[in-house]
């Protein structure tokens, strides 16, 4: 299980962002080749994306790029440049079609067979833009064995919606909702969009809180400042981490002995509580008591 | 040619500036003989008033003439119109080759660069940067520039090194017998801590004001026992050029993530503990480490004894909230600052002498804890380099980079390993301005590089454990990575400024910068 609360954008034609995004620790990096990259900068930051994913020194990152879209000409020469540099994953833009991921997990694994790269290693997070994406979620995340999350979009899809972003985020409230109960059916992680406001801390701060009760696993980042404050509401408390541990300890303990229940506290607990307790201690970087 | 304790090569004199005493290590040189000492003077009943009506009749009342050395201080910073006006009054009366004696230039005087080609000024002992530094640098002036610190510079005053034949001080605010203050009208500069020596040694003093009000006034800073002569003017200087609005913490995340780190360290060191004592500075990197300290100070119930040097708003609310007991202000940076040196006891002007002097009885420096210092650039020994741009030319004053580093008992530099493509960390910094032998530890965005001889400091960061730590080499090899080989400065053999150790011994030189084909 991967940690994803935290996955920071770096724009594709900045070598400073790009060689020192990994410094901020958050849990994954989207090198970006769409969005922050003007139409005539392309091919200029497609060639200096694989040079820096070539150079290759990103700590204990997860590290994706994300793609132009597959509706634009540019998509295939984006994966051939980096796809054999060996990168964890891809984020698609603008995904409403399961279709496009047949095709794109084609692609890939293509790819990956010309350049001696393990088939099926890169991964898929898909933005869902659009009501049509979010509407087919569970259907685009299953589409693939690669799709490992989805992720709404903000703006396109606010417009899509034919509204727009509010500070109290009303308007993506039931799109998100969706979104997690998709990802859960289909047994992938659910990401959250940007928070757009860098400056506004504690309006980060709630939205994060919000999220993370909807069930979502993390945000999608768009300035360093954000990640310890997305990572702090994302780790457990005191109270919550001690828990957990006597969950795990009773689990292991009945494993031992053979016993199919367990008990904590006085109170059975079953095989779903014993993994949340589990996923709780990664979350709090206690990964080792869960694994010894 | 002789060799100093850190093998540069330096010759045993240089034109300009005389006999050259090595550095032969940082508290090594010490002092012998009687302090120096202005004229004395007599001034009776019958003499109340020392207004005179212009610049002009000042300079001729105060007996300068041609080859003299006239000294200014900087508190008005890039605001200054003082220096400017009696250098072009010196020059329409004929008066030439001049020694100039700042505490520090600012860009605002690039005015003065038509005089030192004209030969009205002849030599700078001080720091020069921008077109001046520049100028300089490709060898624009006879006469090398002598650089020293916040701490040397008394110390060459009160020993003789330098005497100072008439000093002008500008004055926010003044009384007609020469009563001397930095608060209380427009062009108000807070604390005057780099005046004081040169109101104390100098032979004459000239008061420059724009506010003149009736004897005697308050909030005195130098007095009537050391002014002879008071001018007004019109306008000292620009406020907004002499202090800034209130200063921000940077929202650079690199530099937060820098200064987080720096924090920690000193979270970590032995330091960190009731009655702790720091100078942090202004500048985006050093108020962040405050806010940061602050955090962990608030979290662990610590409170500090007191923060020197130069004083932002940001160390204001410490005072005001507690977390430090006194402000010691050489130096007042924003409105904030200038407000509570006015009106809060504990806030205490200090001159430079006793901010940084290592030859009297006792400096402030030598009371502090840490101190979070920049550079622009530090090699594997740790020496660190604030004068030179990577490109060899005269940039920065010293300041109080010596004083501090050597004084304080935990010295950090903090900050990004690349400007742009400019490497911070080099094997060998092109001049030196304060030894590795003085400098505890480097923090960069990669993490924490502590100077082996702190084995104490490398094992409590690895207890703490929660910032990266890396070798001077591991980080070296990280720069050149990045960047690759730097071309080499090419110079001529013509020294064109003498970096001074604090004590007086002459730590590196500066050469003239080879004219570009």
């Amino acid at each position: 299980m991967r940690l994803r609360r935290t996955m920071l954008y770096l724009p594709g034609n900045n070598p400073n962002m790009l060689l020192r995004g990994h410094l901020f620790k958050p849990d994954g990096l989207i090198l970006d080749l769409e969005d922050a990259v003007a139409m005539r900068e392309k091919d200029a930051a497609r060639i200096l994306v694989r040079d820096v994913l070539r150079q290759g020194n990103f700590g204990a990152c997860e590290v994706t790029v994300r793609i132009n879209g597959m509706d634009t000409s540019y998509w295939k020469e984006d994966l051939e440049a980096v796809v054999p540099t060996g990168i964890h994953g891809i984020r698609v833009p603008k995904v409403e079609d399961p279709k496009d991921m047949v095709l794109l997990d084609k692609t890939l694994s293509e790819i990956e067979t010309r350049a001696g790269v393990p088939l099926g290693k890169t991964l898929v997070f898909c933005l869902l833009e659009t009501a049509k994406g979010i509407w087919r979620a569970y259907e685009i995340a299953t589409a693939s064995k690669r799709v490992t999350a989805i992720i709404p979009g903000g703006e396109d899809l606010t417009a899509d919606l034919r509204t727009n972003r509010s500070a109290e985020g009303t308007e993506l409230e039931g799109v998100r909702k969706m979104l997690v109960l998709a990802a859960r059916a289909a047994g992938v992680d659910a990401l959250d969009t940007v928070f757009p406001r860098i400056t506004d801390d504690e309006g980060l701060r709630k939205e994060v809180g919000f999220i993370k009760q909807l069930g979502f696993d993390g945000k999608s980042v768009i300035h360093p400042n954000q990640i310890p404050i997305i990572h702090d509401v994302f780790t457990p408390t005191e109270k919550e981490i001690e828990k957990a541990k006597r969950i795990v300890a009773a689990a292991k303990e009945a494993a031992e002995r053979g016993l199919g229940a367990v008990s904590v506290d006085g109170r059975m607990v079953d095989r779903p509580v014993v993994k949340r307790a589990e996923f709780t201690l990664i979350r709090a970087g206690l990964s080792e008591e869960v694994h010894s | 040619m002789i060799r100093n304790a850190l093998g540069r090569e330096l010759p045993e004199s240089i034109p300009g500036y005389g006999v050259v005493k090595p550095f032969l290590g940082h508290d090594k040189r010490v002092p012998e003989g009687n302090r120096d000492g202005g004229r004395i003077k007599a001034t009776f009943g019958n003499q109340t008033d020392k207004v005179l009506p212009d610049i002009k009749a000042a300079i001729a009342a105060s007996g300068l003439k041609s080859g003299m050395t006239v000294s200014f201080h900087h508190h008005l910073r890039n605001g200054d119109y003082v220096v400017n006006m009696v250098i072009d009054a010196c020059a329409e009366m004929g008066i030439r080759d001049l020694t100039l004696f700042p505490t520090a230039l600012f860009g605002v005087h690039k005015k003065l660069i038509p005089h030192i080609k004209s030969g009205v000024i002849r030599r700078i002992m001080g720091s020069v940067n921008g077109p001046i530094g520049q100028l300089v640098s490709e060898g624009g002036m006879e006469e090398p520039v002598v650089l020293r610190s916040h701490g040397g510079r008394p110390r060459a005053v009160t020993c003789g090194d330098v005497h100072i034949d008439v000093a002008f001080l500008a004055a926010p605010r003044a009384d007609r017998y020469g009563n001397l203050s930095g608060v209380g009208s427009k062009s108000a500069c807070g604390s005057l801590g780099y005046a004081f020596t040169d109101a104390m040694y100098a032979d004459c003093v000239v008061a420059v004001t724009d506010c003149l009000q009736p004897y005697p006034i308050g909030n005195v800073s130098i007095s009537q026992l050391y002014v002879d002569f008071v001018v007004a003017v019109e306008s000292i200087g620009d406020p907004a050029g002499i202090v800034s609005g209130t200063t921000q913490i940077t929202r650079d995340p690199l530099r937060l993530l820098i200064s987080r780190y720096a924090a920690q360290l000193i979270e970590a060191s032995p330091y960190f503990k009731n009655g702790i004592s720091f100078q942090t500075g202004a500048g985006g990197i050093p108020l962040a480490v405050t806010a940061f300290m602050k955090e962990a100070m608030k979290r662990r119930e610590v409170k500090g004894s007191f923060g020197l040097g130069g004083i932002t708003g940001y160390f204001v609310d410490l005072l005001k909230e507690g977390y430090v007991e006194r402000l010691l202000d050489v130096q007042s940076f924003d409105l904030e600052a200038v407000r509570s040196i006015a009106s809060n006891p504990d806030h205490v002007e200090i001159s430079a002498d006793w901010y940084a002097n290592p030859w009297n009885k006792g400096c402030a420096v030598n009371m502090l804890d840490v101190v979070i210092l920049g550079a622009t650039e530090l090699d594997k020994d740790f020496n660190a380099n604030v004068n030179t741009e990577a490109d060899g030319a005269l940039l920065h004053g010293i300041g109080g980079h010596q004083d501090t580093a050597a004084g304080a008992k935990l010295t950090i530099i903090s900050q990004p390993l690349l400007r742009g493509r400019i490497p911070c960390v080099v094997d060998s910094v092109y001049s030196v301005t304060t030894p590795g032998e003085v400098v505890d530890a480097v923090v960069t965005e990669y993490g924490v590089t502590i100077n082996p001889r702190r084995q104490d400091l490398i094992d409590a960061a690895k207890e703490a454990g929660n910032f990266p730590l890396l070798s001077m080499e591991e980080l070296l090899a990280k720069a050149k990575d990045l960047v690759g080989p730097m071309e080499p400065v090419q110079t001529e053999e013509r020294i064109v400024g003498v970096i001074e150790w604090r004590d007086g011994t002459v730590i590196d030189v500066v050469r003239q910068l080879k004219a570009k084909a």
